[in-house]
């Protein structure tokens, strides 16, 4: 973790509260996993990803995919195309509709998580940082009104177990303080690579409410509202989790 | 935003009436005091320990502890259930279980036999409370049991 801290330090994350990413609640043989990048299944999609970053033409526009550093840290971001705040994944589905004129990876496929996952990994350690975008501003308070609402048939919001209730344990699990800072990641449960709307949707499902749709605007409010919650905080991508 | 109905009073006309007259009854402070059975009927402890251990349908050991030594993974959000039939009385402790935002506005205990005020349930859940009204009093049967 020594490298984690000094990447809080030289941002200058001087934050009022300590937070503490997922990674910190995890057995220590998760977190060697998540460490060596020989054992992160993750890196599978990593490697997937730095082929398509080639194969599929992302590299004609862009160049070499290590220009992408600090990218996945400052998202969501303005899109003028929507009028609204856009993941990475939206981005990137937006590159190959508009740019090239073809098909976009569906959300959720491995292709789709493999160029996130290497995007995302070129910003790994660095600290979050969301644009001071004026324009975000309401996108980021309907994300605050979505985490503190109350809903499905539980009637709980997300602030009530990740603020109230972090580090305690529901059931087995020990309670994350909820920060995006390690995705697209392995989950061990899923057996597989997944997007931070997957894990909204748990959280959704879990509470026996209806998730939204994949790529709905409700999901990059939320998104928007955990980055900028997170900020400071260094990225994981493409982290592991139980 | 989706809001679900009052489904299973439809199906409940007696827990319909005795929620209904409690609820009047109630009203603000008297809460206290608890709500009558919902069914008229005693409910059966076996199934309501079945039930609470059992944890897709109860949900209680996501968040409580109790003494049931063959349960591994038993939540601490919440206060132990070991000796909670003792600390409250029957009626008290069915109105924690049928919708314990009367008590405290805040609390995460979900209301277990609430359908209205709800946001965006999911279809499967939509119109029916957590738990029906026979299960409640089969809880409230085994809550009381719980004496130490
Ligand atoms: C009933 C408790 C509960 C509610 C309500 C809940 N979550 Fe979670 N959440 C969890 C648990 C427990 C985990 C850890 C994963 C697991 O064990 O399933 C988790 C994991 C997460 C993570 C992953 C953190 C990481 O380290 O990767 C995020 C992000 C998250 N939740 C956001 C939310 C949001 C946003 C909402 C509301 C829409 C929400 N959660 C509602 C219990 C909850
Ligand atoms: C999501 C969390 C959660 C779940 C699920 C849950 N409870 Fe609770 N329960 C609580 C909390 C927290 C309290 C403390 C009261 C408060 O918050 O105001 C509580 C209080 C109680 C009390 C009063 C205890 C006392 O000593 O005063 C009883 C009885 C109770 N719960 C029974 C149950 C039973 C039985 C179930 C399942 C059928 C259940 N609970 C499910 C969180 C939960």
């Amino acid at each position: 973790m020594r490298r984690v801290l000094l990447a809080l330090l030289l941002a200058g994350a001087a934050s009022a509260e300590p937070r503490q990413s997922g990674f910190e609640l995890m057995s220590p043989g998760t977190q060697a996993m998540q460490r060596d990048d020989s054992a992160n299944p993750g890196m599978l999609w990593v490697e997937e990803g730095r082929a398509l970053w080639d194969s599929t033409g992302c590299a004609s526009c862009h160049g070499d995919v290590a220009r992408m550093r600090g990218v996945a840290a400052r998202y969501p971001a303005w899109d003028a195309a929507s009028g609204g705040p856009t993941d990475l994944a939206g981005r990137i589905a937006q590159c190959q509709e508009a740019r090239q004129h073809r098909t976009p990876f569906p959300r959720e496929s491995a292709e789709a998580l493999a160029l996130a996952a290497v995007i995302g990994l070129q910003s790994r350690g660095m600290p979050i940082s969301p644009p001071e975008d004026p324009r975000l501003a309401p996108a980021l308070a309907r994300g605050e009104a979505l985490y503190r609402e109350r809903r499905g048939q539980l009637d709980l919001s997300c602030a009530q177990c990740h603020d109230a209730n972090a580090g305690r344990h529901l059931a087995g699990s020990p309670i994350p303080e909820a920060h995006p800072t390690g995705y697209p990641l392995y989950r061990l449960e899923w057996q597989g690579m997944g997007s931070l709307q997957r894990r909204l949707r748990n959280c959704m499902a879990g509470v026996r409410s209806e998730p939204y749709a994949y790529g709905a605007p409700e999901y990059a409010a939320i998104e928007l509202f955990l980055m900028r919650r997170a900020a400071g905080m260094p990225l994981e991508t493409p982290a592991v989790r139980p | 935003m989706p809001r679900t109905g009052s489904a299973p009073s439809r199906r409940m006309p007696l827990a319909r009436w005795a929620l209904a007259l409690a609820l009047l009854l109630a009203g603000g402070a008297a809460a206290e005091e608890g709500i009558p059975s919902l069914t008229g009927q005693p409910g059966d402890p076996a199934r309501g320990r079945a039930i609470v251990t059992t944890r897709q349908r109860g949900l209680c050991l996501l968040c409580h502890a109790g003494p049931f030594l063959e349960e591994r993974f038993q939540g601490d959000l919440a206060p132990s259930l070991a000796g909670v039939g003792a600390r409250l009385t029957e009626d008290q402790l069915r109105l924690r279980l049928v919708d314990g935002r009367r008590l405290n506005s805040e609390t995460i205990m979900p209301s277990y036999y609430r359908t209205e005020g709800l946001v965006r349930v999911g279809p499967a859940w939509q119109g029916r409370p957590i738990l029906t009204a026979m299960e409640i009093e089969d809880v409230v049967a085994f809550l009381l049991t719980l004496k130490h």
